[in-house]
């Protein structure tokens, strides 16, 4: 069905651009969800070998409801602002590599 | 004279005009802006044209359901910590969509996730599977936004009963999405985040001025090796007996995530016996449990279709992220407050624990306001018709979304491609209309069965569905050159259809011990229960299935594509580059046209 596609010899269509282009985005997204899941998935373990650690009283919340009810929040949207400058520059590099 | 009214008896008037309000506001707005949706294009996705701030308060709007209105204070109120985890992952879970999924996704550009399917494997079978998979997850999605309708009219009108208000609701929404289409729902669903914020926020804050605030009525609970309650004056009422012990509540590993095992312990005859048993079991799988709550509800979030449909109406890959980022911090924000209800209700409104059904904890957030009317008397009413309005935004917008989807599907894909791929647009248009009261009319019938079950536990399961289906599709298709379709299929049927399964066994079985109607429907379930308690952790796995369900897709899509390995599409490396590539470079346009000279479609 396909027919032969017409030839592309640039650098965008090469198979190291795309082999870059992709391992760089990708490492970018698993640093910062790695960044999460060890606090996100940190968080029942230390409630499982530290209760009480996260039973302590912190301005009558327990410390473990403070984090979980209000603290995770800002921590999530400081990740993804993180992420998001990061990931804009790097598409802007990788226009300007692809056009050189 | 009487006769036509009499449903009225016993109604606040304010509770009442709120809600109407509400309901009459959304109507129209969806009527208004249906004069201006003319085309097909416009109909499915909002013509590919709105702006990050609205879009970014319609996801809000849309994404925020009754699960998270009511369902969230309902479940922290009966449950206590535990219940945390769902409104921080349902926040949390756009994280991974916005990392892994948002941008790729937006760059392929199609309609929806069956179209996203068919081009990335060129293949029309394999949307025939996704398509299915839109209608399940949103079957399953409905049903607590119509236990969320249920409630609230019961609580509006006292005399209803609970399947009237899931009828006159469902009918209200089904009409107003057969004659908006969602061009008519961006702006409804905008508005309706507002109101919902508004509404959650305004009564949080005067009743924590009245009656103290967050911190001081979590000290009023006693902590496990807390001898006393930090906070002594506050007029807490007595506990009933069905309501969890402080310690209990307060902490985490409580009642949702041990109930399994603590039912298998009551089997126990022996003391002894019983509570070794307890000791060794309780706290392991309570842990089981939570991991899975958490894989559920963060893989689930980039897997619902209703929401996944929204980020193509983003104009770019950049503005689908951004409009992400705006997404969490909307929602974040709103996800503080609902916990605050269900800890206040705990302390002063403990009766509810005694209700059931539509009179138990799910109402919390609607009746909790009227504390304030022995104090300031119509304050209280007015704020709880607030809360109702924002009760009567949540489900409305939900469903609406729902429907729109679902609608999608099986009018552009069941009927448009599989039944009549000739039809003319009119006739689509016409479809779109019949398939959204059908829609409607099922999720009435599905409604009226599960107004025993929690609202926010049934979101939870349609999350769990998600992140064994769509979530592995999207994730490994936009990341592994590799995948076949075979692959695709087989591990998003399997994941998806067993996370199904086992959510369905255990709301059957659940439903079959209710005393009333429903213990009858659903009687040829018991003997489920006698099997749980004999095996707590099968239970634990199949109320939350994630936690095998996603990785047995992976496997599963991972194994098949290596051994269907010559089967990849031949243009994969185009494909990909159009899938993460930058915009600016243009591939998507030259994709399109080497597509269309190639395969001729």
């Amino acid at each position: 069905m396909p027919t032969t596609p017409p030839p592309h010899d640039d650098v965008v269509h090469s198979e190291p651009f795309l082999r870059s282009l992709m391992r760089r985005q990708l490492s970018l997204s698993i640093a910062c969800a790695v960044t999460f899941l060890v606090v996100l998935l940190g968080l029942p373990l230390l409630n499982y070998f530290a209760p009480g650690l996260m039973a302590t009283r912190m301005g009558g919340f327990t410390l473990t409801w403070l984090i979980l009810g209000v603290l995770f929040f800002p921590f999530v949207w400081i990740i993804s602002w993180t992420f998001i400058q990061r990931s804009i520059a790097l598409e802007e590099d990788e226009v300007k590599s692809a056009k050189r | 004279m009487n006769l036509p009214f009499a449903f009225l008896n016993g109604v606040d008037p304010w509770i009442f005009a709120f809600s109407l309000i509400t309901v009459v506001a959304t109507i129209a707005m969806g009527f208004w802006s249906a004069r201006q949706s003319k085309t097909a294009s416009d109909f499915f996705v909002a013509g590919r044209s709105v702006s990050v701030g609205w879009n970014a308060s319609a996801i809000s709007g849309e994404y925020l359901s009754a699960a998270s209105f009511m369902g969230v204070a309902g479940m922290v109120m009966s449950s206590g910590y535990d219940a945390l985890w769902y409104p921080v992952c349902y926040a949390c879970g756009y994280l991974f969509l916005l990392l892994f999924i948002a941008g790729p996704l937006r760059r392929f550009g199609a309609y929806t996730i069956p179209d996203f399917a068919e081009g990335r494997y060129d293949s029309p079978v394999f949307r025939k599977i996704a398509v299915c998979f839109v209608l399940f997850i949103g079957f399953f999605y409905t049903m607590p936004q119509m236990k969320g309708a249920g409630t609230t009219l019961a609580y509006i009108f006292p005399g209803m009963p609970y399947w009237g208000g899931v009828v006159v609701v469902g009918a209200v929404i089904t009409l107003n999405v057969a004659l908006g289409g969602m061009k008519g729902i961006t702006l409804v669903q905008a508005f309706q985040y507002w109101a919902k914020m508004f509404a959650i926020s305004v009564p949080v804050f005067v009743l924590m001025a009245v009656f103290g605030f967050y911190n001081a009525q979590l000290a009023a609970n006693t902590a496990p090796g807390e001898t006393a309650a930090a906070v002594q004056g506050l007029d807490r009422k007595p506990l009933v007996a069905k309501a969890p012990k402080d310690e209990a509540w307060i902490a985490p590993f409580g009642p949702l995530t041990t109930k399994a095992v603590t039912a298998a312990a009551a089997t126990i005859k022996d003391e002894n016996e019983r509570k070794a048993f307890l000791a060794e079991h309780q706290k392991p799988y309570s842990l089981l449990y939570t991991y899975s709550l958490i894989i559920a509800l963060v893989c689930g979030t980039a897997g619902l279709p209703h929401i996944l449909v929204r980020f193509y109406t983003n104009p770019d890959g950049a503005a689908a992220k951004r409009t992400t980022m705006w997404v969490m911090i909307l929602i974040g924000i709103f996800y503080v407050f609902p916990p605050v209800f269900g800890l206040i209700g705990r302390n002063l409104m403990p009766d509810l624990y005694s209700g059931i059904g539509a009179k138990g904890t799910d109402k919390v957030v609607l009746e909790l306001p009227t504390l304030l009317t022995a104090r300031f008397g119509i304050l209280g009413s007015i704020l709880s018709g607030i809360t109702c309005a924002g009760a009567f935004a949540a489900f409305m917008s939900t469903f609406s979304g729902l429907l729109v989807s679902m609608t999608g599907a099986l009018a552009h894909d069941v009927y448009g491609r599989m039944l009549k791929p000739t039809a003319t647009p009119a006739e689509r248009m016409r479809m779109f209309k019949w398939c959204a009261v059908l829609i409607g009319a099922v999720a009435i019938v599905l409604g009226t069965f599960v107004e025993n079950l929690e609202i926010n536990f049934m979101v939870g399961q349609a999350f769990a569905i998600a992140s064994a289906s769509y979530f592995p599709l999207l994730f490994m298709s936009v990341w592994w050159r590799g995948m076949t379709m075979k692959g695709a299929a087989t591990g998003m049927l399997a994941g998806g259809l067993c996370a199904l399964i086992a959510a369905a066994l255990t709301n059957v079985s659940t439903l079959a011990l209710d005393p009333g109607p429903m213990g009858k429907v659903f009687a040829g379930f018991k003997p489920l229960n006698v099997f749980w308690a004999a095996h707590p952790l099968l239970r634990i796995l199949c109320e939350q299935p994630a936690i095998w369900a996603v990785p047995l897709a992976i496997g599963l899509m991972i194994v098949i594509s290596k051994l269907t390995a010559d089967q990849v599409p031949g243009d994969i490396r185009m494909k990909m580059l159009v899938l993460h590539a930058p915009e600016k470079l243009g591939l998507k346009q030259e994709y399109i046209q080497e597509h269309s000279a190639g395969a001729g479609h």
